[in-house]
């Protein structure tokens, strides 16, 4: 057998070993992974609280975009009926939809992941658990000042998709539309933090011989869905900035009187947005993939099917953005591109139906309310998936786009896909997290509640689209005969909401949180999440052989409980947890992990203030939230990268592994590779939208002119690359002083600063109007996402700097050295990209 | 049947929107085929004998299920699909009737185009065609987007700021088709609707002459008094009515209003009450529309008012 680093994979056949641990290094670890009680609650890090506060946030959410729909089933139950005004109705159905998508869906499948994943990988927590839980904070506390609005007549009222003009100043000129842009592109940087820690969680830190092959269902999806994320929301991140640019500072990006182009909207936002139903869709498929195999209590039939499935829709779903764009007079290249790729996004997700229905058939499955969830779930996202290739037929979309017929056509699909299969894993995984199961005879009936419900609701409301309803309208006209399906989609929607409303009462009849004395493995899964487990996850991380290691092996749970697997105690006595390589998850180096601090919280706090205070135009309060939140993050960092004294230690059995690593296979390394992915397709989606307002309105542009301003910009940031290379050498080298490597990074901060005042001051020099036209607007804006980075790389270097003070910097290699210069290479090479692309595009002359 | 079927989109009146009928049925086979096929399957792996459970619990099922079967028909509708939406999309030849719409916030301008591209006749919220021939409709904005959408003739096709749509409409017979904006434009965007009446082509060609021969607006006795009333009032500042002073270009045109079948943007059939509540306050009746409430004027004004206006035909 080979290796992938090096490590000598005979050494894991030392496991399980043959003498049980002492029973007093489990104290220890109690002591060690303890959570604080009383108000100090909410410093804890630990992913089992977090996971759970996250679950309930988002299921809150749920409840609430709930109500609001009930809302709007009642004002559309009759024609002209009075519920909800014009105005209250616009807010309802934009939040409804906002809430739903951006609060409920994304979110619960974050909070699942990062409630299960550590124990399904038998980590002892995700890599950077202060980052969990700054995720939570920013997310819980962004989420229900943004839900406040509502309140206050302020809700944003321009649609989920929030299409410009309509939602330009000129056409909303309130605050509604910046609660909307800033709140959500706000609790997307949440997203993408928690895709982080999800990405480096799954590919880092899983259970030694838990090759890719044998990772769990759930963890496969969950991988494809933090990639997706990094890639999809910095399009809607660019989106909602630029937006917010022109509504506040008047650059013109979407304004076609001046050069601009409101399709560009749509492509940045649909760009997002269909990855979006995936990104939904596939964790759902994961955790049904896994339930199926424990409830037919048998293995998935075509494991590595699904796998492709799941990276094939991946990387289809790239490709389908602009089939939400059908009706805006497309050229019929695009059409028939856009069309071919969203029927094939079906097959990847007709090899899941398939394989679900396979294991079914060689299972012995039993009625329990999981099934009924699976099945039902199963069966609504077939009907929804039809429905979908339909609307991918160009010439039907043309009539049903914007109708009634969507409304059905998108809640099947995402109920069916992704609504009822997290009620199933609620049932499925409750007993992990509390002492008692859920009814059995209760789930049933909140089962056929739902699933009647969501029917009823939706199966009419396709006829409603059929005949002649738009979608979004606050009323209708009578004599339409559109009454008698609106009564039964109001009817439906209530039947949903009684089975929604019983699932809440067992919940609250029943749940009582518990990390150790849970109700345990109800349903019988082969999974390392059904382990023994406390706050530190399983006692000790075992070797896994196969994908069901419980199954395999029925006294692995026993063996782990006794120690004697991988990390029995805590070797450092520190919190800690076995970082393995990617693909075979050979064991690499033992990382320490932080522990419960207060500073995620302020954090995120601060953080949501800053962005909460600007949208309420509170100018002042917002600009003192800013440092404050960055002083929050660099105090909570500061406790991090600290080499411990043990250089080396025992992970068990004598298997000697390192407690420090820097370089390509440490954890931080590839967390700041993921930043800079999302800073790079926030660049990438800012060239794509300067290139193309000029495809659309070139008789806008001019020749920029000054080009000789490149030569000293781009001679600037290069001098800063070759600093830092400089600098990584003067590291790598003897001395006791980290001063002369840090100094080479402080100059290069400075010629970093030198070229973007540059490039700044050349577009003074030239007279580029960021107001006049699209192009000075883009310019600008480019310039600003530069001056961004430029910002960061100061305050990195200034925390470099601090940190060479205390002498935390270490020879010959170190984490935030690298970190820092990582992210200063970035950033010479997107300025010098970006300084060459303004001047010599559209041309000389 | 039921009220309301056959539904508008399956109950088409003209050659492009029979073809997305068509295909309508089609997909919906299609869609009944598949989800039987699944149920079918998902049935015997529920409740089914044994040896068929063994047959279904394979990787070959997947193969066939989820990879064959949806490759073979979804390329057979693809490639149905791409060659009528190019058919749809035919070039238009540049001879057909043309008329430009402007979807503005919350009705919509049409204006009818000469063989040179002028704007001949003014209109709204109501479109005029002959039968059995298509009309070339030029979709444009004034504000935000709005979709135009009269499902029985044809598809739906955006109106976006800065660009201009082309879309083709035909009615084989005479009638009146109902259509609705489709786009969300905020505010009253439900209450955004629109008529097209078919007539036989010589009847249109009458109409069409009758109005480009109109000089002077008729002004019958009886509307002397609310045609005075018209311009005192304002309501010049935003109407136009062609052949008087009234030369408003920010609300509907009304040189035609009084032959119109529906007033407030296809919401209230047109009648002399009617008009007086939508004069009076349409605010109540459309809220958050763009004209303000007239309720200082009384009853007799607004009979005045609206006894002139039902007379431009």
């Amino acid at each position: 057998m080979t290796s992938e680093t090096g490590f000598d994979p005979r050494l894991l056949e030392r496991f399980p070993t043959a003498e049980a641990r002492p029973d007093s290094e489990v104290d220890d670890l109690n002591r060690i992974w303890a959570a604080p009680r009383g108000w100090r609650m909410v410093t804890i890090v630990n992913n089992n609280y977090v996971g759970i506060w996250y679950v309930a946030a988002a299921f809150l959410f749920f409840l609430l975009a709930g109500v609001l729909a009930l809302a709007i089933r009642t004002q559309l139950a009759l024609p002209l009926l009075g519920v909800l005004p014009q105005e209250t109705y616009n807010q309802f159905f934009t939040m409804h939809g906002t809430l739903m998508m951006f609060l409920f869906a994304v979110p619960i499948m974050e909070a699942i992941g990062v409630l299960l994943l550590p124990q399904m990988l038998a980590a002892r927590d995700l890599p950077f658990p202060r980052l969990s839980a700054y995720a939570f904070w920013a997310y819980f506390i962004g989420g229900l000042c943004f839900f406040a609005s509502i309140f206050v007549g302020l809700a944003p009222n321009g649609g989920w998709f929030m299409y410009p003009p309509l939602t330009s100043m000129t056409y909303s000129p309130g605050i509604n539309a910046d609660f909307w842009l800033l709140g959500i592109g706000f609790i997307e940087i949440s997203a993408i933090a928690g895709a982080i820690e999800i990405l480096v969680g799954i590919l880092k830190t899983r259970a030694p011989g838990m090759t890719l092959a044998r990772m769990p269902l759930f963890a496969w999806a969950m991988l494809v869905f933090a990639g997706m994320i990094l890639i999809a929301f910095p399009a809607v991140i660019l989106g909602t900035l630029l937006l917010e640019l022109e509504r506040a500072l008047n650059w013109p990006f979407f304004d076609s009187t001046r050069g601009g182009d409101p399709l560009l909207w749509q492509h940045l936002f649909w760009f997002f947005g269909h990855p979006e139903v995936y990104i939904i869709f596939l964790p759902a498929a994961g955790l049904v993939s896994m339930m199926v195999s424990s409830l037919a209590k048998t293995e998935l039939v075509g494991y590595q099917l699904i796998v492709l499935a799941f990276l094939a829709t991946g990387f289809i779903s790239f490709g389908v953005w602009a089939h939400h764009m059908f009706t805006t007079g497309m050229p019929m290249l695009s059409v028939g591109f856009f069309s071919a790729a969203s029927m094939a996004v079906s097959i990847p997700a007709g090899i899941q139906v398939f394989s679900w229905i396979a294991t079914l058939a060689i299972g012995k499955p039993v009625f329990n309310t999981p099934t009924l969830f699976v099945i039902g779930g199963l069966v609504t996202f077939v009907i929804g998936g039809l429905t979908g290739v339909m609307v991918a037929m160009v010439p039907f979309d043309w009539q049903v786009h914007d109708t009634h017929f969507i409304v059905a056509h998108l809640h099947y699909v995402l109920i069916g896909g992704a609504v009822f299969p997290v009620f199933a894993a609620f049932y499925y995984w409750f007993g992990m997290t509390s002492r008692r199961a859920l009814s059995e005879r209760l789930g049933k009936w909140i089962f056929w509640l739902m699933f009647a419900g969501m029917h009823l609701t939706f199966l009419p409301m396709h006829l409603t689209g059929l005949m002649g309803m738009p979608r979004r309208v606050y009323t209708y006209l009578p004599g339409m005969d559109w009454e008698w399906t609106n009564l039964l989609s109001t009817a439906g929607a209530f039947t949903l909401a009684a089975g929604v409303a019983l699932f809440l009462f067992d919940i609250a009849r029943r749940f009582r949180f518990t990390v150790e004395d849970d109700a345990g493995n109800v349903y019988g899964g082969g999974t390392l999440e059904w382990l023994p487990t406390g706050l530190y996850s399983s006692r000790s991380i075992p070797v896994v052989r196969s994908r069901s290691p419980l199954w395999d092996n029925p006294a692995l749970s026993g063996e782990v409980e006794q120690g004697r697997h991988f990390l029995p105690n805590s070797a450092t006595g520190l919190r800690e947890t076995l970082i393995t390589s990617p693909i075979r998850a050979e064991p690499q180096y033992l990382q320490i992990m932080m522990g419960p601090s207060v500073w995620p919280l302020l954090g995120a706090v601060f953080t949501a203030g800053f962005f909460l205070l600007l949208t309420v135009q509170a100018y002042t309060p917002a600009i003192i939230c800013l440092p404050l939140a960055i002083l929050a993050i660099l105090r909570w960092l500061w406790d991090t990268d600290r080499p411990v004294q043990q250089a080396q230690v025992d992970v068990g059995a004598g298997v000697m592994l390192p407690t420090y690593v820097t370089g390509p296979s440490s954890h931080g390394w590839w967390a700041i590779v993921c930043v800079l992915v999302v800073a790079f397709m926030i660049f990438l989606m800012a060239v794509f939208g300067y290139l193309f307002v000029y495809g659309i309105h070139p008789e806008y542009w001019v020749s920029p002119g000054g080009q000789w301003w490149a030569l000293p910009i781009v001679a600037s940031w290069a001098a800063s690359a070759v600093l830092v290379l400089y600098g990584w050498r003067l590291l790598g080298r003897d001395g006791s002083s980290t001063w002369s490597p840090t100094a080479a990074i402080l100059f290069a901060c400075g010629f970093a600063v030198t070229a973007i005042a540059a490039d700044w001051f050349s577009w003074r020099a030239q007279g580029l109007d960021p107001e006049l036209t699209a192009q000075g607007a883009f310019s600008h804006a480019l310039l600003a996402l530069q001056a961004q980075l430029v910002a960061v790389v100061v305050l990195m270097g200034g925390y470099l700097a601090a940190r060479t003070a205390r002498g935390l910097v270490t020879r010959p290699s170190n984490t935030t050295f690298d970190v820092v210069s990582l992210f200063l290479l970035y950033t010479a090479a997107q300025g010098s990209a970006m300084a060459l692309l303004l001047r010599f595009f559209p041309g000389i002359g | 049947m039921f009220s309301g079927w056959p539904p508008p989109i399956l109950d088409p009146a003209g050659p492009y929107a029979s073809a997305i009928s068509t295909l309508s049925w089609i997909l919906f086979a299609m869609a009944a085929l598949v989800l039987a096929v699944v149920l079918a399957a998902l049935y015997v792996a529920l409740f089914g004998r044994l040896e068929l459970q063994r047959k279904l619990g394979g990787k070959r099922v997947i193969w066939f299920g989820g990879i064959a079967f949806p490759l073979v028909v979804l390329t057979g509708l693809l490639i149905y699909g791409l060659s009528l939406t190019r058919h749809l999309t035919d070039p238009i030849t540049g001879d057909e009737l043309r008329v430009r719409i402007t979807g503005e916030m919350w009705w919509w301008r049409v204006a009818y185009l000469d063989n040179e591209g002028r704007e001949v006749v003014h209109d709204a919220n109501e479109l005029h065609i002959p039968a059995g021939r298509p009309i070339v409709l030029e979709l444009q904005s004034a504000d935000v987007i709005h979709s135009f959408w009269v499902p029985r003739l044809s598809g739906k096709l955006d109106m976006v700021p800065g660009r201009r749509n082309l879309m083709r409409i035909q009615a084989d017979r005479p009638g009146v088709f109902g259509g609705q904006c489709a786009e969300y434009c905020g505010g009253p965007h439900a209450l955004m609707g629109f008529t097209v009446i078919a007539h036989e082509p010589g009847a249109f060609q009458r109409l069409m002459q009758s109005r480009l021969n109109r000089r002077r607006a008729p002004a019958p006795p009886a509307a002397v008094a609310g045609a005075q009333l018209f311009e005192a009032a304002g309501c010049a500042a935003c109407h136009r009515i062609a052949g008087t002073r009234a030369n408003g270009l920010a609300g509907p045109d009304l040189t035609h209003v009084g032959s119109r079948r529906t007033l407030g943007a296809g919401i209230l059939p047109n009648n002399r009450g009617t008009m007086m509540g939508w004069i009076g306050n349409s605010q109540a009746i459309k809220p958050n529309n763009r004209m303000p409430p007239y309720t200082l004027l009384s009853s007799d004004q607004l009979t005045a008012l609206a006894t002139y206006l039902e007379a431009q035909k």
